[in-house]
This record gives structure tokens, C-alpha cells and sequence, in this order.
């Protein structure tokens, strides 16, 4: 908390030297028009490969294999995406969106709780609770997965979205998430609610949930769009075609149609163009949340 | 003795107090410690213990270090860790220089105008790993791709190239797709870190006549060392873990010109149903990790003085 403050503060400041009549001081120099100039290529070339999702779904089977690239589909037609939903796509949307839904309410009730707990509780045994799962966080998440199989397996849930979502809770990045935002929280307003009598649960409903929101708000988005795209999770746990998702079911039509370019990109701007609006709506939690996460060394 | 029992009145409060911060503790960790354990730590241990046996469809027995040694005779094992290091070795510094640089340029801008370029930079991890894939696949095909008529129209070329055929391209062809898909973290870290910079010392050196690389490499940079160091590390696992690419892209052809270590277990994993090796191999990716990130660790210490 009050590192932002300080930095809004810093900003603020910036702005008004900037204004405050310091144009004649700061001359723009040759160096910076030509980086503006490089930056704004190379934003271009990352923003083109989503501009040749959208635009090549619209795209009729004459223009998508054009010898001469058509940048613009100038027949424009949504036969792609009629042959997409002739397709159970729908349903790899609703599994997609239940398996983020399921996957971000779990970890943001799980991480904040724990996250509490490692920041504000002085158990026995919490130094190492949280070195573990610092620990585990730098290791390859890919790795477990032969194990993970085998015991989803064991618990009768392989091919369904549980295997998947329980996995991407018990993740640690959420609850070291959530110790950072929980540090902020005064220990003087936990102090006034013990002496008030509160309980433990009330007291976390009613003090630290509050300040604890806009990390939780940051997790929410965070995990959401991580589940989202966890591509190799899914493609080892789930095989049943009523369970896949919208990332495997994107991998499945490439594979069987390599070359019709058109139904590929309907199908990769199904799967994309939704998080990419939550992303742009919830941006401001999940810059927050990204800076936060970061361990500082 | 009023003093003594007033003491042990204490400490019997006191004690109960631990005992209750002890249990509510718990309780609050409950949850995720049962995800944690049940979900991450069990399926770590046992993957130890299935690096040490032969463990396929139909047996399941100790198998010592066979799998351990195996790997050192595997020859493809050694060309995946090679390309993986490659990955590794030409991602990482590129994307934290070229995160820098973006960072450094658009965090003087004005607020929206740096959302903006955030953003676009954070684009292709947003759009998903599969949908940016498939996407590349088109632009990089031989006789329908963008590329190949961008570099015949430019003269560059004078046949159409298969670039993900062909073992001589592919590999920096999935290096170019890691690269747009791992910078977009780095400048949002950078851009904050960059924000946090004590404003004062800058100015002063300014004042000092110090030019805008000497105030970079003497003040700021030994501020943002926590954020790269950061940065280097996520950037190293990230690089190691590159699959989804593969995966879809190549399989790890050419003549396994674009086998990494990640692919390499899956494919001897879930393909071949060779859980015992696979797991090995995951071990030693780990392990290979944890000393690379040792040592950034260890060189962003000396280099900070």
C-alpha cells in the first residue's frame, strides 16, 4: 500500500516538473523519434498475429490460401464459423468457462485464507510452510504431471475438469500472492478486533477480506486467464470429447484439417478473442497483481 | 507470591493464546495446504520415486538408476537438452534486454499511452499459447504463409521456404514465438520497477551532469536488480518449459532438430507410456533449474556488489 502511494506520489510530481514549464529544458532527441519509430514496428508485428486470427476467420477458402496474402478479407463471410458450431464448440466454451470459474472461486477462497494466515498468524511451523511453497513455485509444474495422471486416475476423475482445476488451486503462486497483499493489512485494526472480543472468522470476514480485495480481485483475473490457456494440463487429463476445452479443441481441429486455415483461425478467435476482453476489462488488477507477485530478491 | 501467581496467570494466558494463534493458523491454511499437498508435493515425491523404476503399461518394478543412466546414452536425450539450452541461452538475455529497452521507453510516456503499449506487448500470452500457434503456423507455411511471400517480395529469399521442415529454421522459428510470448511479464515488472526509482537521486544526478546512460547504469539500474533478477529467473523456467509450441508446431522434427527436454518426456511419457524414464527426466529438468536460477542468484549478487 504504501509503496503505491509512493509511487503515485513520485508520478505526480514527475507530471508537474513536466508541465511546469520544463518543455525548453527536455529536448526530444534523435535517439528517442527512432526508438518511437522502432517500438511502434515491432508493436505492429505483435498485434498482427491476432489481426490474422480475426481477419482469416472471415476469410473465404479462395483468400486463405491466395498466393498473394488478401490483408483484408474482401469477401468477407462467416461460413468458418457456421462450420466451427457444426462442431461441439459451444461445448468446449462452457467447459472452458466452468473450468476457469471452478479453478479461480477455489484458489481465491483457498490463497486468501492461507495467505492470511502466513502473513498475520504466528503458527508454529509457518517459516517453513512458506519456504516450501516458494520452493515450489520455482520448480517446472510440467514435471509432476506423470504422477498427477496416475492419481486422478486413482481418484476416478481423469477425463473429467476436476483433474484440471484441482491442480491449478493447489498451485502456490495464489497464497504467496496473498501474503503479499495480507502484509498490508495494520496490525493495529487486527489488535482493535481482538480486544473488540471478535472472532477469528469474524474477524476475517469483517477486517481483512476488505483490505484484502483489490489482491483478490487481482488473483481472480490472474488465475482466470492462467486456466485458461494451462494448454499441456489439459491436453494430459483430458481425452473425452464432451470434456475438452476450447485450447483442445483448437490443437483437434488443426490436426485433422492442417490446411483449412479459415476454420482454424473461427476457432482460435473463439478461444481468444473472449479473454482477451476480460483481460482489457480487468487490466488494472492484473498489472497489480503480476507486480505484486514478484519476488523481491 | 502475589508476584509468582500473577507470573504463571500470565503465562498460562499466554500459552493458551499461542495455542489458539497455533489452531487458527491451521485452520486458515487449511484449504490450500490440502491442494498444496494433495495436488503439487505428492505428485512431486512420487515422481522421485518413479524416476527409480521401470514403470510402463505393464510393469511397475525398482529399477535403480537405470533410468538415470539410460538417459546419458540417449542421444536424442543429449540433442533435446542441447536445444533446450539453446532456447534458453538466446531467449532469456534477449528478452530481458529487449523488455528493458520497451520498458524504459514507454514508462516515460503518458499513462494511457503506456497502458497501451502494455498491453499490445501482453497481447500474444493473453491470446493463449494454442490460438497463437496455429496462427504461426499459417504465416511460417511453406506455399500459403505470409513470411514466404514477405521475404520473396523483399528479395530475400528465391524459393519458398519450409521453414518449420526444414532442421536449419525451425528451431529459430519457435525461438521467434517464445520470444513474442515471453516479454510481455518482463515490461510490465519493468515498467513499475522503473516507476519506484527513487526520483531525487535522479535528479541529483542530473544536476551532476550525468548523462542519461550514466544516470541509467548508476542509479537505476542497481535499483530494478531485485525486478531482473526476477525477470531471469520466471524467463529461465518459462524457456525450459517451452512445449505447447513444440508440441503443435513441429513435434520436435525435423530429425529432432526441435526436440526439448519438455517434449522429449512428454513424448516418452504419454506417447510411449514410459512413465519411469519420463519421470527421470523431469528430475534432472528440475534439478538443471534450480542450479540455473542458483545462479543468477549468485551472479546478480557479485554484480551488485
Amino acid at each position: 500500500m504504501s509503496e503505491n502511494i509512493a509511487s503515485i506520489q513520485k508520478r505526480m510530481q514527475r507530471k508537474q516538473a513536466n508541465t511546469g514549464g520544463d518543455h525548453s529544458v527536455h529536448q526530444i532527441t534523435a535517439y528517442e523519434v527512432a526508438a518511437l519509430v522502432v517500438l511502434v514496428i515491432i508493436a505492429i508485428l505483435f498485434i498482427f498475429p491476432l489481426y490474422w486470427i480475426i481477419t482469416g476467420s472471415f476469410k473465404n477458402a479462395q483468400d486463405v490460401i491466395a498466393k498473394v496474402p488478401v490483408w483484408f478479407p474482401t469477401a468477407p463471410t462467416a461460413d468458418n464459423y457456421v462450420r466451427l458450431f457444426a462442431r461441439p464448440a459451444v461445448r468446449w466454451l462452457i467447459n472452458t468457462v466452468f473450468l476457469c470459474a471452478m479453478s479461480m472461486a477455489l484458489t481465491c477462497i483457498s490463497a486468501s485464507m492461507g495467505g492470511y494466515a502466513l502473513a498475520k498468524k504466528k503458527f508454529v511451523g509457518r517459516t517453513v510452510v512458506f519456504s516450501v511453497f516458494v520452493c515450489a513455485m520455482a520448480l517446472p509444474k510440467q514435471v509432476i504431471l506423470i504422477p498427477l495422471l496416475k492419481e486422478m486416475a486413482f481418484l476416478k476423475l481423469h477425463d473429467t475438469l476436476w483433474a484440471v482445476i484441482l491442480p491449478t488451486v493447489g498451485w502456490p503462486f495464489g497464497v504467496f500472492l496473498m501474503k503479499q497483499f495480507s502484509e498490508t493489512i495494520p496490525e493495529s485494526l487486527l489488535e482493535a478486533a481482538r480486544i473488540d472480543g471478535a472472532g477469528e472468522a469474524r474477524t476475517f470476514i469483517e477486517i481483512v477480506l476488505p483490505i484484502i480485495k483489490p489482491g483478490i480481485g487481482a488473483l481472480a483475473i490472474f488465475t482466470f486467464i492462467t486456466a485458461w490457456n494451462d494448454y499441456f494440463l489439459q491436453l494430459i487429463m483430458l481425452n473425452d470429447t464432451n470434456v475438452l476445452t476450447i485450447s483442445l479443441g483448437i490443437a483437434k481441429l488443426q490436426s485433422e484439417l492442417s490446411n483449412d486455415f479459415g476454420l482454424i483461425m473461427a476457432g482460435a478467435a473463439l478461444g481468444s478473442i473472449p479473454i482477451i476482453i476480460i483481460f482489457l476489462l480487468f487490466q488494472k488488477f492484473f498489472t497489480r497483481g503480476i507486480t505484486m507477485g514478484a519476488v523481491k530478491g | 507470591m502475589q508476584k509468582t501467581a500473577l507470573r504463571s496467570g500470565m503465562t498460562v494466558n499466554m500459552r493458551q493464546a499461542r495455542r489458539r494463534e497455533n489452531i487458527a493458523g491451521y485452520l486458515f491454511m487449511a484449504p490450500s495446504l490440502l491442494f498444496f499437498l494433495g495436488f503439487v508435493i505428492f505428485p512431486m515425491v512420487m515422481c522421485l520415486v518413479y524416476s527409480f523404476t521401470s514403470y510402463t503399461m505393464t510393469e511397475f518394478s525398482f529399477a535403480g538408476l537405470a533410468n538415470y543412466q539410460r538417459m546419458f546414452q540417449d542421444a536424442i536425450f543429449g540433442k533435446a537438452l542441447i536445444n533446450t539450452i539453446i532456447l534458453v541461452l538466446v531467449s532469456v538475455p534477449i528478452t530481458c534486454f529487449f523488455s528493458l529497452w520497451v520498458a524504459s521507453i514507454i514508462s516515460k510516456m503518458a499513462d494511457r499511452t503506456t497502458s497501451f503499449f502494455r498491453c499490445v506487448f501482453y497481447l500474444p500470452v493473453v491470446t493463449g499459447s494454442v490460438a497463437v500457434t496455429v496462427v504461426w503456423k499459417w504465416i511460417f507455411n511453406r506455399y500459403y504463409g505470409v513470411l514466404n511471400y514477405l521475404c520473396m517480395s523483399l528479395g530475400l529469399i528465391n524459393r519458398n521456404m519450409n521453414w518449420l521442415g526444414d532442421p536449419s529454421t525451425a528451431l529459430w522459428c519457435i525461438l521467434t514465438i517464445l520470444l513474442t510470448t515471453s516479454v510481455g511479464q518482463p515490461i510490465v515488472l519493468y515498467v513499475s520497477a522503473l516507476n519506484n526509482v527513487d526520483q531525487s537521486l535522479v535528479e541529483a544526478a542530473s544536476v551532476d551532469g550525468a548523462t542519461n546512460l550514466q544516470t541509467f547504469w548508476r542509479i537505476k539500474w542497481p535499483q530494478i536488480m531485485p525486478t531482473t533478477l526476477y525477470i531471469l529467473v520466471i524467463t529461465t523456467i518459462n524457456s525450459f518449459q517451452c512445449f505447447a509450441l513444440i508440441q503443435l508446431l513441429t513435434s520436435g522434427g525435423p530429425n529432432h532438430a526441435t526436440e526439448t527436454i519438455m517434449y522429449y518426456i512428454y513424448y516418452n511419457a504419454f506417447k510411449l507410456q514410459n512413465y519411469g524414464y519420463g519421470s527421470a527426466m523431469g528430475i534432472i529438468l528440475a534439478l538443471i533449474i534450480a542450479a540455473f536460477s542458483a545462479l543468477q542468484f549468485k551472479l546478480a549478487k557479485t554484480d551488485n556488489g
